[in-house]
């Protein structure tokens, strides 16, 4: 008996909408995030993690309605994600009814400022975003950089350091993309997950690259992932967040069901 | 119709638990820091998440703290997360800090729960686990024993006596995660991040005259 690993889908939001379509079910409107995440809370997704891929500055209150209007009838934990820069808009989320925010870039350009959110708001709601890829190797070692605008700029920061940097400044949990699986549907890339999750005392969510249920278990079980983030197998309906339990259960790993 | 208080004390979104709480049956759900509308209310509802230091101050600074012993006393009372861990004596947080008092007993970090066999249990204690009920209360009407629910946090209560404990989370061996006494009910977990569990347990609570 013990804690169990997560499944958390992950939609992207732009302007208020949820695109990229989900077409898990029938939902009437599969752009409309609330639907999307009732639908996902009925099914047993055990957070919901909303990504804000909004480019326009008007847009980006947008977000924080989503999340009021999702807070007010989904009771499982939500994540926000995506242009959090300053205090201001960590304050705003909360205050709307995210339980999380995932801070990226700007944790690279001021890593103060993953200290300051976490001191003004605990740890427990600071997630620092990392999107790694694997770079030369060093004596024989794998080793992964850290990038910022989606995995095209590479910082110069080495992923499994930076993660632990970020967990001792404060970040209560770490969101770990591997830029190079992402949207391939080969899997997790384990030994970078791994690395991470043995050299930071946090909780790391395994992201990037699933396209099977066997996945979402190497992830666990190779990985060492205490939570696994997925998009499009679940929104295209070709697994249920149930059956990916079960497989999971299958396997030996503790879940909700 | 009864009402329901939800203490705001500038310590996390109380958003969630008033929606949770309206969802739940609870009917008018007012999210207040006014002492006199918390001493008016027939239930209350004490949240908090962050660190015990801020919680204690911010207590103090919103002049909460004699009325909220006031309704501990008396009424239907729910403390969540750091709104339960406040209602123990001393916090070994932020280098040790007094706490309420209300149960005699401290708050401790996890690492000095844990034995060498865990050295991979991640701080916090970030996810689902499930409550062993120790005991039958009103509040746990219709949920099961061994449910799961949603758990953050980094410290975990030591209370003195084992009679105020109501339920047992395991994170490398069993802790207290659910205190109460009379009146009072008090969970480690998030009920309104609990799914229909912690609804359940909402619904229970806004229905419940106080007596265990």
């Amino acid at each position: 008996m013990a804690l169990a690993k997560r499944i958390i889908p992950c939609l992207d939001v732009d302007a208020g909408r949820v695109v990229k379509g989900v077409r898990f079910v029938d939902i009437r409107d599969a752009g409309d995030p609330v639907a999307v995440a009732r639908e996902y809370d009925r099914a047993g997704a055990d957070e919901i993690t909303f990504l804000d891929i909004t480019a326009s500055h008007q847009g980006r209150e947008t977000i924080v309605e989503v999340v009021e209007a999702v807070a007010s009838e989904v009771f499982i934990p939500l994540t926000v994600g995506g242009g959090v820069r300053e205090i201001a808009d960590v304050r705003r989320l909360l205050n709307a009814g995210a339980d999380k925010v995932a801070i990226n870039t700007a944790a690279v350009h001021h890593p103060e400022f993953v200290a300051e959110a976490a001191e003004r708001f605990g740890s427990q709601c600071i997630v620092v975003a990392v999107d790694a890829k694997r770079v030369a190797d060093v004596d024989g070692e794998p080793r992964w950089a850290v990038f910022t605008h989606g995995g095209r700029r590479e910082t110069g920061l080495d992923a499994v350091d930076w993660a632990r940097h970020m967990a001792g400044l404060g970040a209560g949990e770490i969101l770990l993309t591997s830029m190079d699986r992402d949207g391939t549907r080969e899997g997790f890339d384990c030994a970078l997950t791994r690395a991470v999750s043995e050299a930071t005392g946090v909780p790391v969510i395994a992201s990037g690259g699933v396209g099977s249920l066997q996945h979402l278990v190497d992830g666990v079980l190779e990985g060492r992932a205490d939570a696994v983030l997925a998009a499009s197998i679940f929104h295209f309906g070709e697994y249920s967040i149930a059956e990916a339990k079960a497989y999971m259960a299958e396997h030996g790993i503790e879940v909700r069901r | 119709m009864a009402s329901t208080v939800v203490v705001d004390y500038g310590m996390g979104n109380l958003r969630s638990m008033a929606k949770a709480l309206e969802h739940a049956g609870a009917g008018d759900v007012r999210v207040t820091d006014d002492a006199e509308t918390i001493a008016a209310a027939d239930r209350v509802v004490f949240p908090g998440q962050g660190a015990a230091r801020d919680c204690m101050s911010a207590l103090h600074a919103h002049e909460l703290v004699d009325v909220l012993g006031e309704s501990m006393v008396r009424k239907p009372f729910l403390g969540a997360c750091m709104g339960m861990q406040v209602l123990l004596a001393w916090s070994e947080e932020n280098g040790g800090i007094d706490l309420l008092g209300r149960f005699p007993g401290r708050i401790r970090h996890f690492r000095h729960h844990f034995t060498a066999k865990d050295t991979g249990l991640k701080v916090p204690h970030m996810g689902w686990n499930r409550v062993r009920q120790t005991t039958s209360h009103p509040l746990w009407a219709g949920i099961d024993d061994g449910e799961w629910f949603y758990f953050v946090h980094s410290y975990y209560a030591e209370p003195d006596e084992d009679a105020l404990v109501l339920g047992r989370t395991d994170y490398g061996g069993p802790f207290a995660s659910v205190l109460g006494r009379g009146n009072i009910f008090a969970t480690q977990f998030h009920p309104e991040k609990s799914h229909d569990a912690g609804v359940r347990l909402l619904a229970n609570f806004v229905r419940w005259d106080g007596a265990a």
